[in-house]
């Protein structure tokens, strides 16, 4: 707790959301789900920052936006622990954890080749059969994509 | 059971599974009837296979039905650039029920998502066959008489091969002990073995046929494929081993069959075709009465 108020005083935003607790691998990810990258407000982020807790961590904070839960799942796939931070005013106004959702539709390929999601109009669909080390197993094809094979649309 | 397709084994309980095998019976007694006359089958193979098709076919020869469809994809609008989607829109107009083939994984699945008529799975690329698992069962049922407490030996292609899969997968409702021989390379993969291990089944794994052989009640052998090795000197040094010969049946349970799913290279010595306990060409004819009891279900007939 401590510590992130201490963060929070270094680059302070007066309104919006800040994304805390990133895997440092895993910035530039959550950037792209969240098309951040195309977004017009303020974007502030750093990687590799000491994290006592979690080690090497990455910080992501926006400007002027609130994300729906829907946009939170999609975090929790490359961020499970991640902790969404609203602002108001300067001030904390709601803290919470990510939570992976029991299945997830359109965000991430199905990694197999031959699966039909990658043949015709059709949107990949999963059942997350584990949320720590993220597995999804493909509603069509059957087969499992991990983490190291995980791609975003 | 009526309307819903059969993409994967998973889709129908244990009792439907059942149902389907007690029906099958019927047929087996008395293969033809006309039931299917005022039906149009589709059957649409977008990549060839001689023993599924044809069952497929004859199930519904002898059912009085009428067939449309193809047995390759190269002379079809596919080859044109058509979707599945379309083509399985249009070809639902013309038919109460599409069986299909498709090399492309999760084809099926897809196909009844969009199907206003039944799908049947004849094989969805690597994934699921579960016509197949129904003649299996029905072929075990038949010869042991029952499917609980049995011993159970899958010799071969562990990893590849979709039979022993969805088979495994299926006879976790039966109390099955599994013998699992295989090479090192094509083990059983740990997605399939998760469904034993959930169920609290008992499976022992070998590398040496000889070892599983005397404990079993079916022996389900299955082909080795050459291109599955990243070492042929490995495959040359293995492929003999797990070729199954008369003499090898000699002091084995007066109950056991031998199981394959067809084609045979050369796993099973000609000399086992003989021996009462080769069960591998019935187990082919079983395909076409469930075949028949399964379409006969969709359709609502039975």
């Amino acid at each position: 707790m401590n510590e992130s108020i201490k963060q929070l005083k270094v680059s302070a935003i007066e309104n919006g959301t800040v994304i805390d607790h990133i895997p440092a691998l895993a910035v530039f990810q959550v950037i792209r789900i969240l098309k951040l990258d195309k977004f017009d407000n303020m974007v502030l982020f750093g990687t590799n920052l000491e994290s006592k807790k979690y080690g090497k961590k990455g910080i992501i904070k926006v400007s002027n936006k609130f994300f729906a839960d829907e946009d939170l799942n999609k975090i929790s796939l490359a961020a499970p622990h991640a902790t969404i931070i609203e602002i108001h005013d300067y001030k904390v106004t709601s803290k919470k954890v990510v939570e992976t959702p029991e299945q997830i539709k359109g965000i991430v390929k199905c990694f197999n080749p031959n699966c039909v999601t990658n043949h015709e109009h059709v949107s990949a669909r999963f059942d997350v059969l584990d949320k720590e080390d993220i597995r999804l197993k493909c509603h069509y094809c059957e087969k499992i994509t991990v983490k190291n094979n995980m791609e975003f649309k | 059971m009526k309307n819903k397709s059969l993409v994967s084994i998973n889709d129908y309980s244990k009792e439907e599974q059942l149902k389907i095998l007690e029906i099958a019976k019927g047929f087996e007694k008395n293969p033809v009837q006309d039931i299917l006359k005022d039906h149009v089958i589709a059957s649409l193979f977008f990549e060839p296979s001689t023993r599924t098709r044809l069952s497929f076919e004859s199930a519904v020869s002898r059912l009085g039905g009428k067939i449309i469809g193809f047995s390759e994809a190269s002379n079809t609008s596919v080859k044109k650039g058509e979707s599945l989607r379309d083509t399985i829109l249009t070809i639902a107009n013309y038919s109460d029920l599409i069986i299909m083939r498709n090399p492309i994984e999760g084809s099926a699945r897809f196909a009844s998502e969009i199907s206003p008529v039944p799908i049947i799975n004849a094989g969805d690329g690597a994934n699921q066959h579960p016509t197949q698992t129904l003649l299996d069962l029905y072929s075990i049922i038949k010869t042991q008489g029952t499917l609980d407490n049995l011993h159970v030996a899958f010799v071969g292609d562990l990893k590849y091969g979709r039979t022993v899969h969805s088979l495994v997968i299926a006879l976790c409702n039966y109390n099955t002990t599994f013998h699992l021989v295989s090479p090192l390379e094509l083990k059983l993969p740990s997605s399939v073995k998760m469904y034993i291990k959930e169920r609290k089944l008992a499976y022992h794994q070998y590398t040496e046929l000889e070892d599983a052989i005397p404990s079993a009640d079916v022996l389900y052998m299955t082909r080795i494929q050459k291109e599955r090795f990243s070492d042929p000197l490995e495959f040359e040094r293995i492929k003999n081993s797990y070729i199954l010969s008369n003499n090898m049946l000699d002091n084995t349970k007066e109950n056991i069959k031998v199981l394959h799913p067809l084609p045979r290279v050369n796993e099973i010595n000609i000399n086992v075709d003989t021996n009462p306990k080769a069960y591998y060409f019935e187990q082919a004819l079983n395909g076409v009465f469930v075949r028949q009891a399964l379409m006969a279900s969709i359709l609502g007939l039975s």
